[in-house]
């Protein structure tokens, strides 16, 4: 029974307040838009791909807090990495929001562990997802 | 059939259902009248009352649930449950086809709740009186069949920006469809209705005003009586959104003026599913079907049909008819306690939550008409709207937090969402302060 210091970690609320990568990418080569009709929440994910590696990625937008950190985190998680490890890192996420993530394996995601109190409030995965969905669909392009 | 106070002492644990001010006076809302010596639903009736909603009882992440989520849908009484489940325990056949008894009783239960709503609206006839499956339905039903037969390009569609979507896409999609313009009265800061940016858009090519009674997303209560006449005098047909106005208000169609009124059973402590749709008679009998099937008909060949005659010409297929007992048994709940009680009581609830959530610090309320019914829409500065509901859900508090259905609303005042209480007559003075401490929380969570 995950209690609401759980979802609300401090990593969560400090990332909402001073979310990293905020911003608008000049030279940002892919980009899309994700929106959660539900509520209203809006973002915008920019992404630098070079030899098929992140080189540099960005977002803006308005959301909660779970959908602002999440994009912050996100942001820091794959920059630096492969269009496949991004996309398997989104895999491996999606299953520790939705509680389908060995407890062993959701060491493997480092900060990104911080939202598994979101599993307990299943109207927010789709918060703590919109940014990483819309990452997909910027590499996609 | 109502089960009395004494069950919801133990349910409810610590918290008594009602709080008495034994100094203070009501507060007032403000631009009400004087305020009652007494409140309406003293709080051992209000105690009662709410023994008759089982789920009032009900612990929601081990606290007692504050259910303040009524414009979504409220509610329902021992006795409608009992009624729907009476109906199939007992009377359940197909109706308006029966050659046998029980199809006979539940064509008799059935037609006597349309008469049922045609007495609780103020009809001048049952049959002016069609069942749908809610108010979205009711009013694509005008759209759809009025709309459709009458309207062309060069006419007016002339709606508001307070619309729920459900009274505003139907006729976007009428006016996509007939080359008909769609007009929007906007609203003011305090989110009441620009009425002289209702006088500019009305003119002689307005067909129709499709207007809200009571916001949903900010609690206005519009002055539709005022609206329906000038429309009317310019020779506009009125169609009334009352989904919002019903469980707060007594509503009597011809005396608001309007040629159509629509609104939801489950919103009214009934059944979903099942909805109203008032049309004056004189327009229902020109209008043409507008789906087809059983039930609608008079007679049919291989090459056409004739069609019934109103109400039957707009139900077409089996109804929702346990819905429709159980909406006829909500209506009896509500008039045995009274919308005039229910209205002192609501007033009363409401102005205690305007002054007790508004001077919260970081809290600003969104809609401050003088004429609000049941709503308190707001938004906690730093904190989005989702975030503040979780926290209050987490107290065992639902409220709603985004758009409302309502995009332009919050298009105008410029906020993706906000965080709404709405309130119905079983809600205590201690929930709205249950509501407050949760909101203290919120600034706790988040600095």
């Amino acid at each position: 029974m995950a209690s609401l210091s759980e979802l609300y970690q401090n990593v969560i609320l400090e990332h909402n307040r001073s979310p990293r990568n905020y911003r608008v990418m000049e030279d940002a080569n892919r980009t899309a838009e994700g929106n959660n009709p539900l509520c209203g929440d809006q973002l915008r994910v920019w992404l630098k791909v070079e030899d098929g590696v992140i080189r540099d990625v960005s977002f803006q937008g308005s959301g909660c807090a779970i959908s602002r950190a999440s994009a912050s985190l996100m942001t820091g998680a794959v920059k630096g990495k492969t269009s496949a490890e991004a996309t398997e890192l989104f895999e491996k996420f999606r299953r520790l929001v939705t509680g389908r993530l060995d407890p062993a394996e959701s060491e493997t995601l480092g900060k990104l562990a911080v939202f598994s109190g979101v599993s307990e409030y299943p109207i927010r995965v789709k918060c703590a997802s919109l940014a990483w969905h819309t990452m997909k669909e910027a590499l996609g392009r | 059939m109502r089960r009395q106070g004494g069950k919801a002492g133990g349910r409810e644990g610590g918290r008594s259902a009602a709080r008495s001010h034994p100094s203070a006076p009501a507060p007032q809302r403000r631009g009400a009248s004087a305020p009652p010596r007494t409140p309406a639903l003293p709080p051992s009736r209000l105690s009662a009352l709410r023994a008759d909603f089982p789920i009032l009882g009900r612990l929601i992440r081990g606290k007692p649930l504050v259910y303040l989520d009524n414009a979504a849908t409220s509610q329902k009484p021992q006795a409608v449950i009992d009624a729907v489940s009476a109906f199939y325990a007992g009377a359940n056949a197909n109706i308006h086809r029966g050659v046998h008894y029980l199809s006979e009783q539940a064509t008799e239960e059935y037609e006597a709740v349309r008469r049922r709503v045609a007495r609780f609206v103020g009809a001048e006839s049952p049959s002016e009186i069609v069942f749908t499956r809610g108010t979205t339905e009711a009013i694509n039903l005008v759209a759809q069949s009025w709309g459709r037969s009458t309207l062309g390009p060069g006419d007016e569609i002339l709606v508001t920006q307070m619309e729920h979507h459900s009274n505003l896409v139907p006729w976007q999609l009428l006016a996509e469809q007939t080359g008909a313009a769609l007009r929007a009265v906007s609203i003011t800061d305090r989110g009441e209705l620009d009425l002289d940016g209702f006088h500019r858009l009305l003119s002689g090519r307005t067909r129709l005003l499709a207007v809200t009674h009571v916001s949903n997303a900010l609690g206005t209560i519009n002055p539709v009586r005022e609206l329906a006449a000038e429309a009317r005098v310019r020779g506009a047909v009125v169609l009334v959104d009352g989904a919002q106005s019903v469980p707060h208000l007594p509503v009597d169609v011809r005396e608001l003026g309007c040629d159509f009124f629509a609104f939801s059973g489950h919103k009214l402590f009934g059944p979903t599913g099942v909805g109203v749709l008032y049309g004056r008679a004189a327009l229902l009998e020109r209008m043409p079907p507008w789906q087809g099937g059983g039930d609608m008909i008079a007679s049919v060949t291989l090459e056409r049909s004739t069609y019934a005659a109103p109400p039957a010409r707009f139900e077409a297929g089996t109804p929702a008819i346990a819905e429709v007992i159980g909406l006829g048994a909500a209506i009896d709940y509500v008039e045995r306690i009274g919308l005039e009680a229910i209205g002192v009581w609501e007033t009363e609830l409401l102005a205690h939550a305007i002054e007790s959530v508004g001077r919260l610090p970081g809290v600003r309320l969104v809609g401050t008409a003088p004429r609000r019914a049941s709503v308190l829409s707001f938004v906690v500065e730093g904190v989005h709207p989702h975030d503040v509901g979780t926290v209050l859900d987490d107290e065992g508090i639902a409220v709603r937090a985004g758009h409302h259905c309502a995009q332009p609303v919050m298009q105008r005042f410029g906020l993706p969402a906000t965080v709404r209480a709405s309130f119905a007559f079983y809600n205590t003075l201690d929930e709205v302060d249950a509501l407050v401490r949760g909101l203290r929380r919120v600034r706790t969570v988040f600095g």
